[in-house]
């Protein structure tokens, strides 16, 4: 039995490996630890309850964006999407950390909703600050992507064994301030998380980090500390966020910190810019800035493996 | 007290009428000039000039120079743009005097003030 999981696990890994540079970034009984596949593969095992299965996070794909760096985000996003399937072990499902589109608009919508339905996985949406633009701030996005939700989008689902939480911290926004989740989605998160076992895994994503990446961009959660201390008991926390199109992460306690790439475009590392505008990358990078994230759940382990890759061949 | 605020208020109604004569003569007498227009450049995710200060009556232009798109919201909800993409203008008349702050709502971080003086 033993052997058969260690059999998978090794399997699994090995099917990763295409990511080639991707950095495993794994979580142990709130001990962290990152190591290259390699060492990955040849760890020690525990005995695992239940087989492992994975996820994939894509986000910020600018459905409408067509200025340089990338002329066509469409195409980009759908390149992305192609990379999906090609996984040699297809993903239970994929999350979408918002801005979905450039302008809100039925159009950027609906065709990013086409190219994810081509995926015949279920996909799970949380919106960006590019997703609240229509006139009623918000509701184009929510009655396409948010049936079910509560407030401005936010909700919970269970998948085998793990607690997956969607956050929205883009909606009424605060002069001077960055991202906000607000009391009435605290509340709701505080009554979400109460009665369930510590030892339950859990995963929050949002769009905005949900800690401090840059003050000085906005790059962070103004109340997310309060969010963070209803997570302080768990585990096992995973936090993925987008926002800043580019791979930041940190291990605070037991809550691990990852933001993924975007489909769009790049955007420069915190301060070496005059602005977070799109970084204008010459044609030939712009694919090796762009990516998805795999992430893969070995329950028993309590540890989540996050594999960025790139849209480079 | 209730005095006094009626006296107030006649004196504000006064005050008010004179006024309204005044502007009335110098319409007849002159076509009123509109204060000069005043712009505000957005780019590099900042109002580049954060403080403008104009003349009731001023009409002020934002223009987005960024490739993201911005908005200009009033702290107060006395204003509010659509979505300004790259190039796209929103104008407001500041008729009252006051101070006027103002942000991005999709970038908050971005914020600033109109000062409007007679």
């Amino acid at each position: 039995m033993r052997d058969d999981m260690d059999g998978d696990r090794r399997g699994f890994l090995k099917c990763m490996a295409w990511a080639g540079t991707g950095a495993l970034f794994a979580i142990n009984g709130g001990v962290a630890s990152s190591m290259g596949l390699d060492g990955a593969i040849a760890a020690p095992l525990k005995r695992t309850a239940a087989k492992p299965f994975t996820f994939v996070q894509l986000s910020d794909s600018h459905i409408g964006f067509n200025k340089p760096p990338n002329a066509d985000a469409r195409a980009t996003f759908r390149e992305a999407i192609a990379k999906v399937k090609a996984l040699p072990v297809q993903p239970d499902f994929i999350i979408h950390t918002g801005d979905v589109s450039q302008l809100s608009r039925d159009d950027e919508f609906d065709d990013a909703e086409q190219m994810l339905k081509a995926t015949a996985l279920p996909i799970f949406y949380v919106p960006g600050e590019h997703d609240m633009l229509d006139p009623d701030g918000g509701k184009a996005f929510l009655n396409r992507f948010g049936k079910g939700s509560k407030g401005a989008g936010w909700y919970s689902f269970d998948h085998r064994g793990v607690h997956f939480v969607a956050l929205v911290n883009v909606a009424d926004l605060k002069p001077g301030g960055m991202g906000n989740l607000g009391d009435e989605q605290l509340a709701w998160l505080k009554a979400d998380l109460a009665g369930r076992p510590s030892s339950t895994p859990i995963v929050v994503f949002a769009h905005i980090p949900l800690w401090t990446v840059y003050a000085e961009w906005g790059w962070g959660t103004d109340d997310a500390e309060q969010a963070l201390k209803l997570l302080a008991r768990f585990g096992s926390v995973t936090v993925l966020n987008g926002h800043i199109h580019q791979i930041t992460q940190k291990v605070e306690g037991r809550i691990a910190f990852h933001t993924a790439r975007s489909t769009a475009f790049p955007q420069p590392a915190p301060g070496t810019a005059p602005s977070p505008g799109p970084l204008k990358v010459p044609a030939d990078q712009l694919h090796s800035m762009l990516g998805i994230t795999d992430a893969m759940f070995i329950r028993g382990h309590d540890r989540i493996a996050l594999i960025d890759s790139t849209l480079s061949v | 007290m209730t005095r006094s605020f009626k006296m107030l208020t006649f004196q504000a109604a006064s005050i008010a009428a004179a006024g309204l004569l005044m502007s009335t003569v110098s319409v007849m007498t002159k076509a009123a000039p509109a204060p000069a227009p005043a712009a505000v450049q957005i780019g590099n995710f900042t109002f580049k000039n954060p403080v403008v200060t104009i003349k009731p009556g001023t009409t002020v232009t934002w223009t987005n120079g960024d490739d993201i798109p911005h908005t200009v919201v009033s702290k107060d909800g006395v204003f509010k743009s659509k979505v300004l993409d790259t190039g796209d203008r929103f104008s407001f008349t500041f008729a009252k005097a006051g101070q006027f702050g103002y942000f991005c709502s999709l970038h908050p971080h971005m914020t600033g003030t109109i000062v409007v003086k007679a």
